[in-house]
């Protein structure tokens, strides 16, 4: 007989397509201290970097609904830990990498307890004061440089690895091991159990919690596991860097403009999105570097103009076009011709 | 007697931040809209009074009878042009759009007046200064502080002793009845943008004629703004007025302990308010 049958079923074609050939664009990528020159890996690294922050960014901002403009505070967070840990804990610099990450969800904890008060968009200016708050006590702190920073001592950078190309090739791996890191705990968290409560609170939050979700929770845990990740991608950088002043480490600029510009561009609440907007932010910004402010400003336009006219970025254009994602997070019904045998 | 100095500098310098906190309270409380921005605008008022200073030579106090008006019109276009089409009941556009107008105006603040810190000369006022009790007040803390009253009791006027501030508390309401009952919003939250840029412009003179600023000194004076504006409650003038006054004397209290403190001291009297009395001292609408 022939009929029809419903399935459901999360996965997709284009979902398991991806899947391989991202799998075989990460193993090209792990293998690029091979084929790649060192300004092209320095590049790399730095995109990685800024992927990472993007998919945090996106949990919380795209999911949890907490819009921060002060993920910086983590960011510096991390590097001014990574500099304590190593040179007055002793730690290897990897260690300290992880020590930063935990020491960054532990801060986070009191600070979501007192930003969490602050609604909507007032959260966001909290988020604020809280980075500046941290770059201000840091400046106050001699033994890390005071305002003026300071840089990482030689005997540290070297026990990284002994040769120069080394440690370029770790920076690069640990850069890309973030990135995969951070893409993959968005990944593992949205298919949990939380990950439904949280699409369910992005798409409706008086529904969400009226069906039950405890939202306080549900968004505290988001904030403190972003936050903690932050602080290690904060470590990370500031061991690339390997020089750290508050100024530079608290950012609004660079580590929270420029991670929103490339949300939204891309596609806020979205797996996909912070991947093409860190691609498109990257090559514009290789294309119209040489502009100075003129590229902040376009960058600014842009962001504006899609926010207006495609508030899902690129991605959703892309999404309501073709109907296609490529990290299987949706069930979905296909009907299913009965194959007659 | 230094502290009792350091109380009453930090209660004038409140009157400033008041300032900077009134517009802002304003477009919250008309339209619920949070301009990230806001710090940014009160330094295009200062570029804008130093370009006036420069080209007619006048007075940079009476610079504001060109800057008033042209930071009216700009903010009555920007909403009706821009920020209009924002607000909906998602937080997210209105925030991220504001967000990239401040990169905008910094990067256009550089382009055209250089990284280099500006000041406006406003001649011997300010140095000149008044004995009181003991005392040395500088006259244009003094003046501002005054303003910063006669401001916010301008606005306290308009909003309820008038019909464009009866039209306000209408839409605050409630938007859709205010707009069977035959206004139109969106032409109201331009007026209520034009008002509010319109304060921006005299706090964006004050601060320029007090210190010297640069392209991205904006960030600090949203966050100045903000906080007096929770530490006084939401909706609140008068409560914001009283919010500065905490914040400026925190700051100047602050820096007498220690003049690496001063800017630390005033966050963390606001971190303080918000742990105690989230809602501010003074709440009179729920956010």
């Amino acid at each position: 007989m022939s009929g029809q049958i419903h399935e459901i079923s999360r996965s997709s074609q284009a979902a398991r397509v991806a899947a391989v050939l991202g799998a075989l664009i990460l193993i090209i990528l792990v293998a690029a201290p091979w084929w790649a020159g060192r300004a092209d890996m320095r590049l790399m690294g730095e995109l990685f970097l800024y992927l990472a922050l993007a998919s945090l960014w996106n949990l919380m901002a795209g999911y949890a609904g907490l819009v921060s403009v002060g993920q910086q505070a983590y960011v510096g967070f991390g590097g001014y830990m990574l500099f304590a840990l190593t040179i007055f804990g002793g730690l290897h610099p990897v260690f300290a990498i992880a020590g930063a990450g935990v020491l960054g969800a532990l801060i986070a904890i009191p600070v979501a307890t007192l930003i969490f008060r602050l609604r909507g968009a007032y959260f966001a200016i909290g988020t604020w004061v809280i980075a500046e708050v941290f770059r201000l006590s840091f400046a106050q702190i001699s033994a890390l440089g005071g305002g003026s920073g300071s840089s990482l001592p030689v005997g540290i950078v070297r026990s990284l690895a002994s040769s120069r190309s080394g440690r370029e090739s770790l920076s690069y791996w640990m850069a890309l091991g973030a990135a995969v890191t951070a893409i993959t705990v968005v990944y593992l968290m949205l298919r949990s159990r939380r990950g439904l409560a949280l699409t369910a609170i992005r798409d409706n939050e008086l529904a969400a919690g009226s069906l039950g979700i405890d939202i306080w929770r549900t968004k505290f845990v988001v904030y403190v596991a972003a936050s903690g990740l932050t602080a290690m991608l904060g470590a990370l950088i500031s061991l690339q860097k390997l020089r750290i002043s508050p100024d530079a480490a608290f950012s609004v600029n660079d580590w929270t403009a420029y991670v929103i510009f490339i949300v939204v561009i891309g596609g806020i609440g979205t797996i996909e999105g912070p991947i093409i907007g860190t691609l498109i932010f990257f090559a514009l910004r290789e294309t119209l570097a040489d502009l100075g402010t003129t590229y902040l400003i376009v960058l600014g336009v842009v962001a504006i103009v899609v926010m207006l006219k495609a508030p899902k970025g690129v991605w959703g254009f892309i999404v309501e076009r073709y109907d296609i994602q490529l990290f299987p997070l949706r069930y979905r019904v296909n009907l299913k011709e009965h194959a007659k045998r | 007697m230094d502290w009792v100095n350091a109380v009453v500098q930090g209660t004038l310098l409140g009157g400033l931040y008041a300032l900077f906190a009134a517009g802002l309270s304003l477009i919250f409380g008309v339209m619920r809209l949070v301009n990230i921005a806001h710090g940014d605008l009160i330094v295009l008022g200062a570029y804008l009074g130093l370009t006036v200073v420069m080209a007619t030579g006048l007075h940079p106090l009476l610079a504001l009878v060109f800057v008033v008006p042209t930071m009216a019109a700009i903010g009555y276009v920007l909403q009706r042009g821009i920020l209009n089409k924002t607000l909906d009941d998602d937080i997210l556009p209105p925030l991220l759009v504001t967000f990239g107008l401040s990169v905008i105006l910094q990067n256009l603040f550089l382009e055209g007046y250089t990284a280099d810190p500006q000041k406006m000369n406003a001649g011997a006022l300010e140095t000149a200064s008044v004995s009181v009790g003991g005392l040395s007040l500088g006259v244009l803390p003094l003046l501002t502080f005054i303003i910063a009253i006669v401001v916010i009791a301008a606005l306290q006027f308009i909003f309820y002793r008038t019909p464009l501030g009866r039209s306000f508390r209408a839409v605050s309401d409630n938007q859709e009845i205010a707009q069977l009952m035959g206004l139109n919003k969106r032409h109201i939250f331009g007026l209520a943008m034009a008002l509010a840029l319109a304060v921006t412009a005299i706090a964006g003179i004050l601060l320029g004629i007090r210190t010297s600023f640069d392209p991205t000194a904006g960030g600090a004076r949203l966050i100045y703004g903000f906080e007096a504006v929770i530490i006084g409650g939401l909706g609140n003038l008068w409560g914001t007025l009283v919010g500065g006054v905490i914040l400026g004397v925190a700051q100047t209290v602050g820096a007498k302990i220690d003049p690496g403190w001063q800017l630390l001291a005033g966050h963390i009297a606001f971190l303080v308010v918000l742990a105690i009395r989230p809602n501010g001292l003074f709440p009179r609408v729920s956010g």
